[in-house]
């Protein structure tokens, strides 16, 4: 099959012209053409390449298929001005996506343009007139560069004149082309030049015939070889009247497509239906065609004088019909295709519609942007279009700055040149992959967002530097390469020992929202980062950050995550109490004792084996693998999803897959020592009083320490402190405090195979010892259910255990019910946790890492709840 | 002996799977990727791993082996990046001969020990020909759409040195990969004509696109049949898929090749999308599987593994290859 095909951005196959269209006739647009059109070679002349760009765009957009560029002007530097033209239409998708002409008698100029086409396009043109020699330079040169060529029907005598000079040439340049330059026969396309009729010379009379007759012959006799003509020319003897020249080239293709011509360069507004033309006109463009009378010229010639000065129709409805929507579907469409032409004068518009040039960027413009991103994000758009909506934003922002310095107006989105927020961006180190980040600045700076673009490999102490330096308000990471997303991670950890609080942004082809929102924000002391899936959801967290909503975004992101865990766990993005606020409103103390007396009713209180505190010197790590919950640790740290399955049939999985790795690994921690499983534990008498928890000294009188906690503001109305004996009751109740550790080394390993690259490695004993951790808890916790006495209430299956299967509740300090860290102090001095080697840092947290304290609750009616 | 072109229209050929990849598992240090002379070099070169092939031959040679070890018919050279043009990021263009020659030649070898050791299966070195780290066809800068980091001109200078010295090196296939730009690759494809000229010897040309994300074009925005008509004047040995997307994410892409392309169809995809950490985790068997069905489905003549694979992948690719035929090439060709 030797189908002819060309390219743009997207394929132009003949024959899937012809099937779609009943006729495999492809029409290039003539427009960018300087030679055929006065107003294109102003534009060109006086470096208006802007416009020069919007008339390619109506090419397209009128339905060439194709576009022929021709920069041969005395005047103009050929070569350069068709490289920076076909560069400037590189980067407008709409007009990329077809395949490109490139039209010069030099053939250095067509050179220079086939050097800038990504896809397959033609040289117009290279011909015989300088010899084989020549002709077939010229032809290899187009064939290596990947384009089809245009064949003038010259040779060394000069143009072919008539039917017979047009076939031998033909035939001549086909035949040297297949067999001494490599061409395959669809490749070579045959211009058996059109020549204008009617000139009033008798030797003109039968150019238009010949030529029709020409591509016949050659679409007989020459199998697989195209043909093509510029058509303009054919009329030229009656420029200036438009509907005449319509009517003339409209019959004129009519004919040769007839004969088989397979495309030619057209004005395609000058291109009407053959079956619309007035039928005397008709017979008048026929008669001098087809050369069907000697007097044909005259006649056509006097005739005409009536349709001189009148628009063609074309002409007309070539306004489009976008134009007349409403200013915001206007902004929106030119947003979404990339459209300057109209934009200033949309937004002038807009903003005298809306008042506040801030309100056009957030609503018309913004909404615009809406959807190009969710055209992005659906990939429906690709990166070059989304850069020109990104053209077409900055150019309506630049056009509402002055007004918005003028009203001084509430800053929103940063978009006044003197306070525009600042986002640093920077790939990082290692990492050279910036065309993602770049597309980030694209989208933010349009946006009224400054970018300090750091560029590639860019170590921390740099990202740092700069954004003292600019005073950033917020720090851009970014990185295609998996490695990046363990720098990123890393970087947000030095950041928070250095006590930064930054904002930051993530993104990058590697990085998964899970894996920010919670590996990174755990890493990074303050919280402050979230992922951008892309550049758009870059802005809206930009967009976020400036108006303030960013930490109650991430306080959100905290909660589902939150939800999604069980209770019992570290969480830092959390809101934390330090102990400085007001936890909730007054409480009736009348009312929370009437509460504990109901609540205590019928349970008695247990008797601790001991009182005050034990230590557990250590605990095996085999007993701890009964409690591990391997579902959260295959899930959760090691990032195995269900992807589908049900949660039994991942588990069996699982079992099968992932359980071979988690004993290897048990196996070697145990013989590294990796792990150092200590708790301390103890009872003391306490009480409740209002919200708060007290614990007293054995004789239950002095009073050691108080926890306050937090009562539910709707539902029950439910504390931690319910569960208690009142302190004015008789009785003391009994109260559980625990700390366990995985000791020091667990992070101090974990830590070195990180920098030993043992990423994966890292990844998995870090997740393993937050679970043992966990599992230490419960073992404990199980440990001190067993003592006070309802250990045989614990559910059989670990399974239904790790749901709190048990009786009575544990709480761990840092979550809603029990959330002000600085009581684990006392707790801690209480059990005496140094001696297991456990403390609290400056800011509550707990070290070694893998910690965690509770407090213990016999109660049954103890369970966790939300605050 | 068998030539390549032979054999592939036999059965499926496998390709090897990633170099760095391999290398990364090494955890080699900041000293190991300066060659002799050069512990002074004025920027990092930690990461550039075509230096291994002068500073640490043995385990470019030994990653080679590994992959003819797991069955790989042919196997690439470590010279992605040794171009003029992306060695230039780590001052290092001065090297980009010797680079290629070193690599060629240790491919060239671990190739000729396991041919010589069976015969009855040769083994070929491909010289890897990566899109360099400038686009053509983009501007980087927004303000000037009009832009270009890189001219055509540089491109072909660059691929020139390039593909000379692989030849020189005796390599038995030019692969240009991991193509984000057309027309970088349309750039490498007018080098390597022009190498062949001067040269007066051809050898086979690969040559396999990257499709980058859901818009199912390339970087620079070409649909993949566009892709395929772009390359139409090359007379390709294999056009194919690499990089990018997993296995699973192909399929459509694929598919086209496979009906249109007039050459025989290669697809080496990353062992899935990388997980939340990051990884590429898919295992060997699943990548069998994913990409077996694309043999099953005749789609496919060689097969390989890009971005995460290891030997443990290309072992299996060659145990499920042995179950299926390969494309044939009678399917109807748009450019032929």
């Amino acid at each position: 099959m030797n189908i002819p095909a060309f390219s743009g951005l997207e394929p132009l196959r003949v024959i899937a012209e012809a099937s779609r269209q009943g006729s495999s006739f492809i029409n290039i647009g003539e427009r960018t053409n300087i030679t055929g059109s006065a107003a294109f070679r102003k534009l060109i002349k006086n470096g208006n390449y802007d416009e020069a760009v919007a008339v390619a765009r109506q090419q397209v957009e009128n339905g060439a298929q194709m576009i022929d560029v021709n920069m041969d002007e005395g005047l103009i530097d050929g070569v350069q001005a068709m490289t920076k033209f076909l560069h400037l239409i590189a980067a407008e998708p709409d007009i990329a996506k077809v395949p490109v002409m490139v039209d010069s008698s030099k053939f250095a100029v067509i050179e220079a343009g086939l050097k800038c086409l990504q896809g397959r396009g033609i040289a117009n043109s290279i011909s015989l007139k300088e010899g084989e020699a020549e002709f077939l330079r010229q032809a290899r040169i187009v064939r290596r560069l990947g384009a089809s060529a245009v064949v003038m029907c010259f040779d060394e005598e000069g143009q072919a004149d008539n039917l017979e000079r047009r076939c031998a040439i033909a035939k001549r340049s086909v035949d040297l082309l297949t067999q001494k330059a490599g061409y395959r026969p669809q490749d070579i396309i045959i211009d058996p030049n059109i020549l204008t009729v009617a000139t009033g010379l008798p030797e003109h009379e039968q150019q238009a015939l010949h030529y029709i007759a020409a591509v016949k012959w050659i679409k007989e006799n020459l199998p697989g070889v195209l043909t093509s003509g510029g058509v303009s020319n054919v009329s030229f003897s009656f420029r200036g009247n438009e509907p005449v020249r319509e009517a003339i080239h409209t019959a004129f293709l009519y004919h040769a497509i007839k004969a088989g011509l397979d495309m030619a360069i057209v004005n395609a507004g000058q291109i009407g239906v053959y079956d619309d033309i007035p039928k005397d006109l008709l017979e008048h463009v026929e008669d001098v065609l087809l050369a069907r009378r000697p007097d044909a010229t005259e006649r056509m010639v006097a005739f005409a004088e009536q349709f001189k000065g009148k628009p063609s129709e074309e002409a007309v409805a070539a306004q489009a019909a976008w134009r007349e929507a409403s200013v915001e579907e206007r902004l929106k469409h030119a947003l979404v295709h990339g459209i300057t032409e109209f934009i200033d004068a949309d937004t002038e518009e807009a903003r005298v519609k809306y008042v506040d040039p801030v309100a056009v960027i957030e609503g018309p413009l913004m909404a615009g942007m809406t959807v190009v991103g969710d055209l992005f994000g659906a990939g429906k758009m690709f990166l070059p279009q989304v850069v020109k909506s990104a053209r077409v934003m900055k150019r309506a922002v630049a056009w509402l700055e002055p007004f918005m310095q003028e009203k001084k107006s509430a800053m929103v989105m940063g978009s006044t040149k003197a306070d525009a927020k600042k986002v640093l961006l920077a790939t990082v180190k290692g990492d050279v992959h910036d065309i993602g980040k770049n597309l980030v600045d694209i989208i933010l700076t349009n946006n009224g967002y400054r970018c300090v673009n750091l560029g590639i490999k860019q170590p921390l102490g740099n990202i740092l530097e700069a954004a003292r330096d600019h005073r950033a308000d917020a720090i851009g990471m970014s990185g295609l390469l998996v490695k990046s997303t363990v720098v990123m991670r890393e970087n947000l950890e030095e950041m928070g020992r250095d006590g930064l609080d930054l904002p930051v942004i993530l993104g990058g082809a590697a990085l998964t929202r899970a894996y920010v929102e919670d590996d990174c924000v755990k890493a990074y002391d303050s919280g402050r980062v979230a992922y951008a899936r892309d550049a758009f959801d870059g802005l809206k967290l930009m967009d976020t950050i400036t108006k303030g909503g960013f930490d109650s975004y991430l306080a959100d992101i905290g909660a589902k995550q939150q939800r999604k865990k069980r209770p019992g766990r570290k969480h830092r993005t959390l809101e934390h109490n330090d102990g400085s606020m007001p936890l909730s409103r007054p409480v009736d103390l009348a009312e929370t004792k009437l509460r504990r007396d109901q609540l205590a009713n019928g349970v008695e209180v247990p008797t601790p084996p001991f009182r005050g505190a034990e230590v557990i010197e250590s605990v095996p790590v085999r007993a701890l693998l009964p409690y591990l919950n391997e579902n959260m640790l295959y899930q959760f740290h090691w990032g195995y999803k269900k992807e589908g399955r049900s949660l039994g049939d991942f588990l069996a999985w699982a079992r099968k897959e992932l359980r071979p790795v988690l004993q290897d690994l048990v196996a070697e921690a145990e013989a590294e020592k990796v792990f150092l499983p200590q708790a301390a534990y103890g009872y003391w008498k306490a009480a409740g009083e209002g919200n708060d928890v007290v614990l007293f000294d054995d004789a239950g009188t002095t009073e050691l320490c108080r926890f306050t906690l937090s009562r539910q503001a709707k539902g029950g109305g439910l504390c931690i402190a319910d569960f208690f004996r009142d302190i004015g009751s008789d009785e003391r109740d009994v109260i559980g405090v625990q700390v366990v550790t995985m000791g020091q080394r667990a992070a101090d390993v974990a830590r070195e195979w990180f920098k030993a690259d043992r990423y994966q490695d890292y990844v998995r004993l870090h997740g393993l010892g937050v679970e043992l951790t966990e599992a230490l808890a419960e073992y404990v916790h199980a440990k001190i259910r067993a003592e006070l006495g309802f250990g045989h209430e614990d559910a059989r299956e670990m399974a239904a255990l790790l749901k709190q299967g048990y009786r009575g509740s544990r709480y761990s300090f840092g979550y809603p019910a029990c959330p002000t860290l600085k009581d684990q102090e006392p707790l801690l001095e209480l059990l005496g946790a140094s001696r297991v080697g456990v403390e609290l840092s400056d800011e509550w947290q707990l070290h070694p890492e893998q910690s965690t304290s509770a407090i213990v609750l016999h109660h049954p009616q103890a369970r966790y709840f939300n605050v | 002996m068998k030539d390549i072109e032979s054999i592939a229209r036999e059965r499926i050929v496998i390709l090897d799977g990633a170099m760095g990849t391999m290398i990364q598992r090494l955890g080699l240090a900041e000293e190991d990727f300066h060659p002799q002379g050069m512990e002074a070099h004025p920027v990092s070169l930690k990461g550039n791993n075509e230096l291994l092939s002068l500073s640490r031959p043995e385990a470019i040679r030994k990653i080679h082996e590994q992959y003819l070890e797991a069955g790989a018919d042919i196997i690439e050279t470590n010279t992605f990046s040794a171009t003029r043009i992306a060695q230039a990021e780590h001052q290092c263009e001065h090297l980009v001969r010797d680079l290629n020659l070193a690599s060629a030649r240790l491919a060239r070898a671990a190739c000729d020990a396991f041919t010589r050791k069976d015969p009855s299966k040769p083994r070929f070195v491909a010289g890897a020909i990566g899109p360099t780290n400038k686009t053509a066809s983009l501007s980087p800068n927004v303000e000037d759409p009009g832009f270009r980091a890189v001219s055509f001109d540089d491109l072909v200078a660059s691929y020139k040195e390039q593909a000379d010295a692989l030849l020189e090196g005796g390599v038995d296939l030019l692969l240009v990969e991991t193509i984000f730009d057309t027309l970088n690759a349309k750039a490498a494809f007018y080098a390597i004509e022009e190498v062949f000229d001067a040269r007066g010897e051809r050898v086979p040309l690969m040559c396999s696109v990257t499709i980058t994300d859901a818009s199912g074009r390339t970087l620079s925005g070409q649909t993949i049949d566009a892709f395929l008509i772009s390359m139409g004047h090359v007379p390709l040995f294999s056009i194919g898929l690499n990089c990018a997307l997993g296995a699973a994410q192909m399929r459509p892409y694929l598919q086209v090749l496979a009906e249109q392309a007039p050459c025989l169809v290669s697809v080496y995809p990353n062992a899935g999308l990388p997980d939340q950490m990051g990884e590429y985790r898919e295992t060997p068997e699943v990548t069998a599987r994913l990409v077996g069905e694309f043999m099953r489905d005749g789609l496919v003549n060689i097969v390989g593994g890009c971005c995460g694979t290891t030997p443990e992948h290309i072992a299996a690719l060659a145990t499920e290859a042995k179950k299926h035929q390969s494309r044939t090439t009678e399917t109807v060709a748009i450019n032929s």
